[in-house]
């Protein structure tokens, strides 16, 4: 059922005739029903003009200002095309071909500038269903972004002051909330034909998204008068192509009085010879987080890639070795690892291993059973005799913050191979089992000192355990906090750790070889392999 | 003369050496690499501002940071020399204790050149060393451990008793080097002095 009344039929001649398209008369009548929306173009126009003769004799079907463009499909398509070429979509003249009968008339709507006729239609919408199935994205369900040009908001500024002159004409108020917004008729319209053309719902809380960024090349300066009137509206900032957003237009338009408005910008607003271009049609896959625990077998494993000067100075790493594998799978264009913590190049880690999460960018791929999850597993472990990992499970972004709390707050354990430049007897290392928490303070040890502040760090050595292997050598095991430097606490580092165990038995002692016993973080959750 | 070359094989002893002019044994190398042959580059500065003897030894580590201490061969270091005190007070203005460092990038350093004076040592005997840098580069710290034991200097000149530790900038982390000698050269010095107080003994 036609949604307009004879109370309507005033603000719809005058919007009609100023060059207005069917849906944006709605809005402006305040039609807020979805289903008159979703009819067809050439059916709204067709519905339109039968209301507007009746009664009235005369029907004003021309617009006065530049001869209409008839847009036929093919030209649509074509638009559409040319995309790829800078998103400026061109105007070929037309063949007059195509007119059935005056009511086809496809005039550019010098409100919406084309985004409510034919960009909302279902030919368009398949264009763009057409990309995304050939971007290769696995998705159940997807949120439409869509970006409007901010010259839209000015149109509309000047269309309201138009409509809300005539309604005072008939003794009616017309508020901003009176009228439908452009963006959420789009959805209305929209989001139905995805569903349909994709066969999955829209979701506002979905991670996968399509967006559609439109232009107006033709009236970009139409914003522009804005800046002499409210120029602290329009500072420029970094990451800004154009200091006109659409946040900034509107800013502007809500200051600016109305008088001074009409003064600079034609209301009604004039028939633009051409429709919007699409600029830009992308989708994205939010990221997803894969966490676990790993084991280093090999000391002469870096954690992230070696690289100086471009020259890669040890083969590999601890993250590569990872996480290839499950860039791969899930089809991401990059990685992001975080450990809780990590080793050095010539430390293993053993027992249990140490927590990891792994934020896979933009994965195309993102649903795997927990068996496909221990299958890739297996893979990982297969590949390499360097790492191993465990416990590899989907998680969710608070998976990081766990990551930072086991690196600053949690113990680890270690043992390490110790040797002294005098001799030693079993009896000259018992003293140390007995010592418990430890106080020790260690300056920024030399080696990291390039990178790091100069710092003195207060830590605690909670207990110890020594073996004897021979009168130069015996092995340490210690339990320390969260941040401790080992290599430094045994050798002491100049004398810029203090105590160490050089100190606390007076010798010379030195590290021959450091391995991490356990991480003592309970996460992530340990599955049954 | 010949040099004379240490090796060791497995099973085999160690073969006798051929010394050459200098009367000391060479040392064996140890079987265990120290922190400080793992880690750093030994160079020299012979003789510094002139002084004869006064040999810096300065570490440089494979991240560019030099640690300055002084060289076996300076007098401090030598038996019968007690240390009565040490000084970072190197004019009425300046002392190296107040240096502060903050930040990664170590901003409000003190800026040293080759020749700047770390401390001064007074020992028992009435003589006066200073300590030069012999690197340019960012002042990082003054070990503080050596003021209130200067014994351990004199034990450990090359870790405990370190006298500093100075950041080269990164674009001169290279070229710093150029004004040292290696070790090998400045044995050759050291070899050269003990000839030349042979020779007028």
């Amino acid at each position: 059922m036609f949604p307009l009344t004879e109370e309507n039929k005033h603000v719809a001649q005058l919007l009609f005739s100023t060059g207005s398209c069917p849906r944006c008369i709605f809005r402006f009548c305040g039609v807020d029903l979805h289903a008159p929306y979703k009819l067809s173009y050439k059916e709204l126009l067709y519905e339109l003009q039968k209301f507007l003769e009746t009664e009235k004799g005369e029907l004003i079907l021309e617009v006065p200002n530049p001869p209409p463009k008839k847009i036929r499909l093919q030209e649509l398509e074509d638009r559409i095309n040319n995309l790829s070429q800078n998103g400026e979509g061109r105007v070929s003249s037309t063949e007059d071909g195509n007119i059935a009968s005056k009511t086809s008339n496809l005039n550019v709507c010098n409100v919406c500038l084309g985004i409510l006729q034919e960009f909302c239609e279902k030919e368009f919408i398949k264009k763009v269903c057409q990309k995304v199935e050939a971007s290769g994205f696995e998705f159940t369900n997807l949120v439409f972004s869509v970006s409007f040009p901010p010259q839209l908001s000015v149109r509309e500024h000047a269309a309201w002051l138009l409509v809300k002159q005539e309604m005072g004409k008939q003794n009616l108020s017309l508020g901003r909330n009176d009228i439908v917004q452009l963006k959420e008729a789009y959805k209305w319209i929209t989001h139905p034909l995805f569903s349909e053309e994709l066969g999955v719902p829209v979701d506002g809380k979905s991670l996968f998204e399509v967006s559609v960024v439109f232009a107006h090349p033709e009236t970009v300066e139409d914003c522009h008068f804005l800046r002499a009137i409210c120029p602290d509206c329009f500072k420029p900032a970094k990451n800004k192509q154009s200091v006109f957003t659409r946040m900034a237009v509107v800013k502007a338009l809500n200051k600016i009085k109305e008088e001074d408005f009409l003064k600079q910008f034609p209301c009604p607003p004039n028939s633009p010879k051409t429709v919007c271009t699409v600029l830009e049609i992308e989708c994205a896959h939010g990221a997803v987080f894969v966490a676990g625990r790993y084991n280093k077998y090999s000391r002469n494993l870096p954690q992230t890639p070696w690289i100086i000067d471009g020259e890669r100075k040890l083969e590999s790493s601890v993250e590569e070795l990872i996480s290839d594998h499950l860039l791969t799978v899930f089809k991401a264009e990059s990685f992001n690892f975080s450990s809780s913590g990590r080793e050095d190049v010539d430390v293993r880690t053993l027992g249990n291993g140490r927590p990891f999460a792994i934020e896979l960018v933009n994965p195309h791929r993102v649903h795997f059973t927990s068996q496909e999850i221990k299958e890739l597993q297996q893979k990982i472990n297969k590949s390499s005799n360097k790492i191993q990992v465990r416990d590899l499970q989907l998680v969710t972004r608070e998976a990081i913050g766990h990551m930072k709390e086991g690196e600053e707050e949690k113990t680890k354990t270690y043992s390490a191979l110790i040797w002294t430049d005098k001799a030693i007897q079993k009896k000259d290392i018992e003293f140390l089992n007995d010592i418990k928490d430890l106080k020790i303070d260690q300056k920024t040890p030399l080696r990291v000192l390039h990178r790091r502040p100069l710092a003195v760090r207060a830590r605690i050595i909670h207990s110890m355990e020594t073996r004897y292997v021979d009168e130069h050598h015996f092995r340490l095991y210690l339990k320390t906090q969260a941040g401790t430097y080992i290599k430094e606490f045994v050798h002491g580092d100049f004398g810029r750790t203090k105590p160490n165990i050089g100190s606390l038995m007076d010798v010379t002692a030195d590290i021959l070889e450091l391995d991490v016993e356990s991480v003592d973080v309970d996460w992530p959750p340990a599955l049954d392999d | 003369m010949e040099e004379a070359l240490v090796c060791r094989r497995e099973g085999e002893v160690v073969e006798a050496l051929e010394v050459a002019m200098a009367t000391e044994l060479v040392a064996m190398e140890p079987t265990v690499p120290s922190l400080v042959d793992r880690y750093f580059t030994r160079w020299y500065k012979a003789d510094v501002k002139g002084k004869p003897c006064e040999d810096h030894c300065i570490l440089q580590h494979s991240n560019r940071i030099c640690v300055i201490t002084l060289a076996e061969a300076h007098p401090v270091l030598q038996s019968g020399k007690t240390i009565k005190s040490i000084s970072y007070q190197i004019s009425t203005n300046c002392s190296r204790l107040q240096n502060k460092v903050s930040g990664k990038f170590k901003r409000g350093a003190q800026f040293l050149t080759e020749l700047a004076p770390l401390c001064k040592i007074y020992c028992s005997d009435g003589e006066e060393y200073t300590i030069s840098s012999c690197v340019r580069g960012r002042l990082m710290e003054v070990n503080e451990n050596i003021l209130h034991k200067p014994s351990i200097l004199q034990e450990k000149p090359s870790t405990e008793g370190y006298i500093a530790v100075v950041l080269p900038k990164f674009e001169e982390s290279k070229s710093i080097t150029e004004g040292l000698l290696t070790q090998k050269q400045y044995e050759e010095v050291v070899v050269k002095r003990t000839d030349a107080v042979s020779a007028t003994s």
